[in-house]
């Protein structure tokens, strides 16, 4: 079997597990406390919306804010657009969603382990999970902590674009750090990695919410837990199969 | 002519290891790039529908959402 299949036929079979996992998971973790929130979101405009109404100086890239109630909520949703019933419809969406980040993440590390040489196996396959949790998890949280449905944030265009560049940063700083045979790229690594925060991320335009602190917080944690599950999993998970798939070729 | 018949030998087996290494990136590369189109697809996609679809997938996650 060739590489590429080997890879892409690991990743969905990681993908699998790690979706079905991460579901279970998030059920009893994040989904409650994001079930908890909306019930806040929608039962009153937000102390943040009506303390500070969003005001934003670009139109364009607002329509769906500016089409909302002004005091409407920070999170708001486009009403007119389709959304899943709650329920069995809203948890059979999650679970695709869940398998094609898992299949998506796991095609990622083993394509990078590849590039990289070397034994692909479950061991190495977590130790390049936990890498990639760091840097498209952990570091970026710094910046953007994981939020709940109803708290104020800047546009998320913008916190997007600061997101995926603090992945790519952080990505490969890491990788200069561990596989540089040279202080000063390692250094320099360091300097890449930190540079996003230096920068620093897009500011709320209030930290106040529609929910309780104490959900928050919990929220936080709760998501970072369930990141770091999605990516060492589906390294280990990857790393086992394409070991296993490229034995038998 | 024997040195030269070695050169030859050496040149052949250096670009053998460099096609290897080639077969080895562009695959994996494509992999990388496969990966990244269902991450951003699934975490970041702009229209509605996508996202009322992820969202407690993005939410979960730590992703930005609106």
């Amino acid at each position: 079997m060739n590489m590429f299949k080997t890879i892409i036929l690991s990743a969905f079979g990681a993908g699998l597990a790690v979706g079905i996992a991460l579901s279970v998971v998030q059920a009893v973790t994040t989904e409650p406390l994001i079930l908890h929130a909306e019930t806040f979101e929608n039962a009153e405009p937000a102390p943040a919306a009506a303390a500070a109404p969003h005001e934003h100086s670009t139109t364009e890239a607002h329509a769906h804010e500016a089409a909302a109630p002004e005091a409407a909520p920070a999170h708001q949703h486009d009403e007119d657009a389709w959304s899943p019933a709650d329920g069995f419809e809203r948890s059979a969406y999650t679970l695709l969603a869940n398998l094609l980040m898992g299949v998506g993440v796991s095609a990622v590390l083993l394509g990078l382990m590849s590039i990289r040489g070397g034994k692909i196996d479950a061991r190495t396959g977590v130790l390049w999970g936990v890498a990639g949790f760091f840097a498209a998890s952990l570091l970026p949280s710094l910046g953007l902590s994981p939020e709940l449905p109803g708290t104020a944030a800047a546009e998320v265009t913008s916190r997007q674009v600061w997101w995926l560049s603090t992945v790519a940063a952080s990505a490969i700083g890491l990788a200069l750090i561990v596989f540089s045979g040279s202080w000063l790229l390692k250094a320099a690594g360091l300097v890449i990695g930190v540079l996003p925060h230096v920068i620093g991320a897009p500011v709320p335009p209030t930290l106040e919410a529609s929910y309780p602190a104490g959900l928050g917080g919990e929220f936080v944690a709760a998501s970072l837990v369930v990141s770091a599950l999605l990516w060492a999993l589906s390294g280990l998970f990857s790393g086992w199969l394409y070991q296993r798939l490229s034995r038998t070729a | 002519m024997s040195n030269l018949s070695k050169a030859a030998t050496r040149s052949t087996s250096i670009s053998g290891v460099e096609a290897q290494a080639g077969s080895r990136i562009v695959p994996a590369l494509f992999a990388v790039a496969f990966g990244l189109f269902l991450f951003i697809g699934t975490g970041f996609a702009a229209p509605s529908l996508i996202h009322n679809a992820t969202h407690d997938t993005r939410h979960s996650l730590g992703l930005p959402c609106h």
